[in-house]
């Protein structure tokens, strides 16, 4: 029987838990602990619906709702300092609950605090651009497209960044696999040498691992090199090698070791 | 076999004629002199002065988060080199302390001075660097001359510590794999003795050079809103007011107990950066020589431990896998398998010497990351041109991405 791959998930897994094996957590802290996280959170819970709020290896964790991030981050830039928008971007929870969780990380360089503000979406979902509010969530807006295929309300450019404008699947998702996929192998085939050229040159090698024992085609016949595709009987001539002092490619021909000086001091 | 001709059409020309408008648009890169890598910038064009800028990256994209998600942690260090390859030690540096942070470990104090010295001489050769190129797109030829002769010098001393010069794999998850070689102090010290007058000489070469000035004083201001909300940091925002400098303001390692200064300048212009930038290679210096004294304390206290002791993340010394038999079976464990770190999540900063160098890290108590994002400074550098290039000349380009120091290994990772 063939053995049981997930499509949800094609990333690498671990091949052996121990069945008894609990992962102990990182611990949180609670809010209170922390008088200016506090303050903050209560700044925040005044106005929007704060779902979870912890404290984890030093930042602040806050869970909202995906519609009140606009309102969140400008009262968080106007009112609590928070003046920069380090990184964000998603985490694929498909496999999981059908969601994608995202996260803004902040820092407040007057209070020395970072925040994470975070909040689910549904697959399909669009989230809220906060270009307007930092001009970094421009980019940051377009990788997490490109990567993850969530799209921007009210972004001024939403096409991908990294990836080629006509590339199509999203690589960041776990059902993407890490080799490729089909579109992926004939991407530059297609491009180049067109469709009807495939048979000829057959899908990219992605897996740069690979290596097929069974091509006796793909051997670097070091003295008897042949055009690839040449059928191979075994009675090849020599490949004539030229020196540039017969006309041909530069290659020195004699070389004396003596003659020639050895700098070993790096300071000269 | 049947000969396969490519579709791909001839381009011989950057430019485009078809616009009725007067405006012209000028294809700068990808592969450029002056691109440092592979940035290609469309850049619309009335006369000489730039419009509008689009800078488009991915050139280099190599899915290093897909690739993270893929490897257990010990595994992905070697890749992290590959970000920031002027200075790969601090990238190893951020990824080795996010997952620390995770596991909750501390290092030893021995593996902290060397990790800290690893850190500056990565930061003078990154410096150091970014000062031949820029010099070089300038003009400055023999700037870049000297500058890449102390950047030999310094990676030569790397090269005796980890046996790489480009791709160092220095550091590892708790602590450090190897003490310094003998002569490394000695060679360090001779270095650095010599630093102020080679740092002096590139002064009075550009400081008050003519061509020098004209294209860095009052040239790619960057605004302190500007600053702030396109999330500069490092020598960028340092330069648009604003003495912020991780290594001081959320210290790690020993950087709390070595004095140095924050350079800083509130003219935001290319030739502020500059002056941070030289001003920063003396602080490191400064830095160093602290360390050094701190190494030989460690060594008059006996403290010879390099890596953390914490069996389930971290293999033992060799001598105990080599002598005992359980540290060997956990040692197995952790190559084959891989440390599982607890379930949570990490925000880890460094200040590299781009800028704001962070590993956000998801574990869900796997051997493999389930979500890592790496934030490199540079992405938002390059983003930044966008408001930055209107209004300025085609000759401003080339210096103002000279001296935004982008490296095309993070920006696209």
């Amino acid at each position: 029987m063939r053995a049981y791959t997930p499509k949800d998930n094609v990333q690498a897994k671990a091949y052996y838990t121990d069945r008894f094996y609990v992962s102990p957590q990182v611990p949180k802290q609670d809010v209170s602990t922390d008088a200016i996280f506090a303050s903050d959170l209560a700044a925040i819970s005044a106005k929007f619906e704060v779902k979870d709020a912890f404290i984890q290896v030093t930042n602040m964790v806050v869970y909202i709702n995906a519609s009140d991030i606009y309102g969140v981050l400008k009262l968080m830039r106007d009112e609590l300092e928070y003046t920069q928008l380090t990184e964000m971007s998603a985490i694929d929870w498909l496999a999981k609950d059908k969601t994608f969780e995202i996260f803004y990380q902040m820092l407040s360089m007057n209070k020395h605090k970072r925040i994470r503000i975070k909040y689910f979406i549904q697959k399909g979902q669009a989230v809220d651009s906060v270009n307007e509010l930092f001009r970094s969530a421009d980019w940051s807006e377009r990788e997490m497209f490109d990567m993850f295929g969530i799209e921007a309300n009210n972004h001024p450019f939403m096409k991908r960044i990294l990836m080629p404008y006509d590339w199509q699947g999203h690589p960041l998702l776990k059902t993407y696999p890490l080799q490729g996929d089909e579109f992926a192998a004939w991407y530059e085939v297609d491009k180049i040498y067109g469709k009807e050229a495939r048979d000829i040159i057959g899908p990219e090698l992605r897996d740069t691992a690979n290596i097929n024992r069974y091509d006796s085609e793909r051997f670097a016949r070091l003295g008897f090199e042949q055009p690839k595709g040449t059928v191979i009987t075994g009675n090849e001539e020599p490949t004539v090698q030229t020196y540039q002092e017969d006309g041909g490619v530069f290659l020195i021909k004699k070389y004396d070791k003596d003659a020639s000086k050895i700098v070993d001091d790096p300071q000269r | 076999m049947a000969q396969v001709t490519n579709r791909l059409t001839p381009f011989f020309e950057n430019i485009t004629f078809d616009r009725d408008d007067n405006e012209l648009v000028l294809n700068f890169g990808p592969q450029h002199p002056s691109a440092h890598g592979q940035l290609r910038l469309m850049l619309h064009l009335q006369q000489e002065q730039i419009v509008k800028a689009h800078p488009d990256i991915g050139y280099l994209h190599r899915g290093m988060e897909k690739m993270a998600e893929n490897m257990i942690y010990n595994e992905f260090m070697p890749t992290t080199d590959r970000m920031d390859y002027i200075a790969s030690s601090s990238n190893n540096y951020g990824f080795a302390l996010a997952v620390e942070r995770l596991i909750g470990l501390e290092v030893p104090r021995r593996a902290k001075v060397i990790r800290m010295m690893l850190l500056e001489i990565n930061r003078l050769m990154s410096h150091l660097f970014w000062l031949a190129t820029t010099a070089l797109d300038i003009g400055a030829m023999t700037v870049f001359l000297y500058a890449f002769r102390e950047r030999e010098y310094l990676m030569d001393i790397i090269e005796g510590y980890c046996g790489a010069r480009l791709t160092h794999a220095a550091i590892r998850i708790g602590g450090v794999p190897l003490d310094i070689q003998d002569d490394f102090l000695h060679q360090l010290r001779t270095f650095l003795n010599k630093l102020p007058a080679n740092i002096k000489d590139y002064e009075d070469l550009l400081d008050s050079n003519r061509i020098w000035l004209m294209r860095m004083e009052e040239v790619g201001i960057v605004s302190k809103e500007m600053a702030l909300s396109w999330g500069c940091t490092g020598p960028m925002l340092r330069a648009s007011g604003f003495a912020w400098d991780l290594r001081k303001e959320e210290p790690y390692e020993l950087y709390d107990e070595v004095e140095f200064n924050v350079p800083w300048s509130d003219k935001g212009d290319n030739y502020a950066r500059y002056r941070i930038y030289m001003q920063e290679m003396r602080e490191s210096a400064k830095i160093l020589y602290q360390t050094i004294e701190m190494y030989e304390r460690t060594v008059k206290d006996g403290q010879t431990a390099l890596m953390a002791h914490a069996p389930k993340y971290i293999s033992a010394p060799k001598i105990d896998i080599m002598t005992q038999n359980y540290s060997l079976m956990q040692h197995f464990v952790l190559v084959t398998q891989g440390m599982r770190p607890p379930v949570g999540e990490v925000y880890v900063a460094t200040e590299s010497p781009k800028g704001e160098l962070g590993f956000f890290i998801n574990s869900q108590g796997g051997p493999y990351p389930y979500r890592l994002k790496l934030r490199a400074p540079s992405f938002w550098h390059t983003g930044i041109l966008t408001d930055l290039l209107p209004g300025h000349y085609i000759p401003d380009v080339v210096s103002i991405i000279g001296t935004t120091n982008i490296v095309f290994g993070e920006v696209d990772r």
